[in-house]
C-alpha cells in the first residue's frame, strides 16, 4: 500500500509538464572557455555572471536567455594572463567590464538539441551568433548546455601584437552550462 | 677493437649536445620576460626542443645497451671512476631534465603539445604548488648538468690538448693522432 503512496508522492515534487523554468542555480552553472596558445588548448573561466533563462521543456522554442558576464571575474589559470587580458588589446575591461548575449530565437535542430540565435556584445561590438544547445531535465532542475567556437578577431579581442592567429588561435570555444529551476510559486 | 664510438652514437651525442646548448640559454632568458606572443613562441620552442632531447635519449639508451663504448685508454683508476660518473650523471640528466619539465607544465596547467601537433598527456593534475616545487626541480636539475658539462668539456679539453691522447678522438675521429 505505501509504495502506491509514494508514486504520487514523488510525481508531485516534480514540476509539472509545462512549467517554466527560470531561476538560475549560479553554483552549478559555469561559463567557461579553451583558447589555443601555439597549438596548446588552455582552459579558462569566468566566475561571475548573471543569466536571464526562461524555457519551458515541453515548448522550447519560445524560451528567452539574456546573459552577462563580468569581464574582470576571469580566470586564466595565471595571475599574469589575468592582468593582461584586462587590458586594452584584449578587453579594455575598465571600459567595457561587461560581455552580453541576447538570445532573439531558438530552433529545434534533432531530437533533444536545440540552437539558439542572438547578439553577442563584447568591446562595444554587437555580432550576431548561433550556439548549439541541450536541455537536460534532471529532478527538479533543468540543465542548458553547450558549446560554440566564438571569433575573438571579430571582436577585436587580443589586437595588436596579439593579433597572429598562430600564436593564440582566433576560434576560442565557449562552454556554458546553465542550471534552471523554476520559480517558487 | 675499435677505439671509437660508433656513427650512430656519435650523432645521437652530437645533436642532443646542440640541442641542450640551444634549450638551456633559451630557458634562463624566456623565464622572466614579460607576457608576450614571443614569451608564447619561446616557451614553446623551448618545450618542443626538450621532448625532441628526451625522445632521442630513449633512441641513445637502447644504442648504448646494445652496443659497448670504447675503453678509456692509458687512464688512473680515478680518472676513470670519475668519467664513467659523470656520463651516467648526464645520461640521467637527459631524461631527468625533459621530463621535469614536461611535469612542472602539467602542473602549470599548460600542456605540451610537441610542434604545436602531437599533444603528449598531461602527467599530473594542476597545481600551483607543484607546479612552483618542479620550477625549482627544473632549474636545479639544469644547473647540476651545467656543471657537470663544464667538466665533461674541460676533462675532454684537457685530454686533447695537454695529455694530447686519443680520448676526444673517440667522439670525433677526426681528430685522431695516432693511427
Amino acid at each position: 500500500m505505501k509504495r502506491f503512496l509514494i508514486i504520487p508522492l514523488l510525481l508531485a515534487a516534480l514540476p509539472a509538464p509545462g512549467t517554466e523554468f527560470n531561476v538560475l542555480r549560479p553554483q552549478q552553472s559555469s561559463i567557461t572557455f579553451v583558447s589555443k596558445q601555439m597549438g596548446v588548448p588552455v582552459e579558462g573561466s569566468f566566475k561571475k555572471f548573471t543569466a536571464q533563462i526562461a524555457v519551458n521543456p515541453a515548448k522550447p522554442e519560445a524560451g528567452t536567455a539574456r546573459i552577462d558576464i563580468d569581464l574582470g571575474s576571469i580566470d586564466t589559470g595565471s595571475a599574469e594572463a589575468d592582468e593582461e587580458v584586462a587590458g586594452k588589446a584584449w578587453f579594455d575591461s575598465k571600459k567595457y567590464p561587461a560581455a552580453s548575449f541576447s538570445s532573439s530565437g531558438i530552433s529545434s535542430l534533432d531530437k533533444g538539441r536545440y540552437e539558439v540565435l542572438g547578439k553577442m556584445s563584447i568591446k562595444g561590438k554587437t555580432l550576431d551568433i548561433k550556439a548549439p544547445f541541450t536541455l537536460k531535465q534532471e529532478a527538479d532542475t533543468l540543465i542548458v548546455e553547450g558549446q560554440f567556437p566564438l571569433n575573438r578577431l571579430d571582436y577585436g579581442i587580443g589586437s595588436g601584437v596579439w593579433s597572429d592567429p598562430s600564436v593564440v588561435a582566433d576560434a576560442v570555444q565557449i562552454r556554458f552550462r546553465f542550471v534552471v529551476v523554476a520559480a517558487k510559486k | 677493437m675499435t677505439n671509437r664510438y660508433t656513427r650512430t652514437a656519435i650523432t645521437l651525442h652530437w645533436t642532443i649536445a646542440l640541442l641542450i646548448f640551444a634549450a638551456f640559454p633559451l630557458g634562463v632568458y624566456m623565464h622572466d620576460l614579460p607576457l608576450s606572443p614571443n614569451k608564447l613562441q619561446l616557451y614553446s620552442y623551448h618545450k618542443w626542443i626538450g621532448v625532441t632531447i628526451f625522445l632521442l635519449a630513449v633512441l641513445r639508451m637502447a644504442w648504448r645497451i646494445t652496443h659497448r663504448p670504447p675503453p678509456l685508454p692509458g687512464m688512473q683508476r680515478w680518472e676513470k671512476i670519475a668519467a664513467h660518473a659523470t656520463h651516467y650523471l648526464l645520461y640521467v640528466l637527459i631524461f631527468a631534465i625533459p621530463l621535469s619539465g614536461w611535469l612542472m607544465s602539467s602542473a602549470k596547467g599548460v600542456q605540451t603539445v610537441w610542434f604545436g601537433v602531437l599533444p603528449l598527456p598531461n602527467l599530473v593534475s594542476k597545481s600551483k604548488e607543484l607546479g612552483e616545487l618542479l620550477k625549482e626541480v627544473h632549474e636545479s636539475l639544469n644547473f647540476l648538468m651545467l656543471g657537470l658539462v663544464f667538466a665533461h668539456v674541460g676533462a675532454a679539453l684537457k685530454h686533447h690538448f695537454i695529455e694530447r691522447d686519443d680520448i676526444l678522438a673517440r667522439m670525433i675521429p677526426s681528430l685522431k693522432r695516432t693511427s
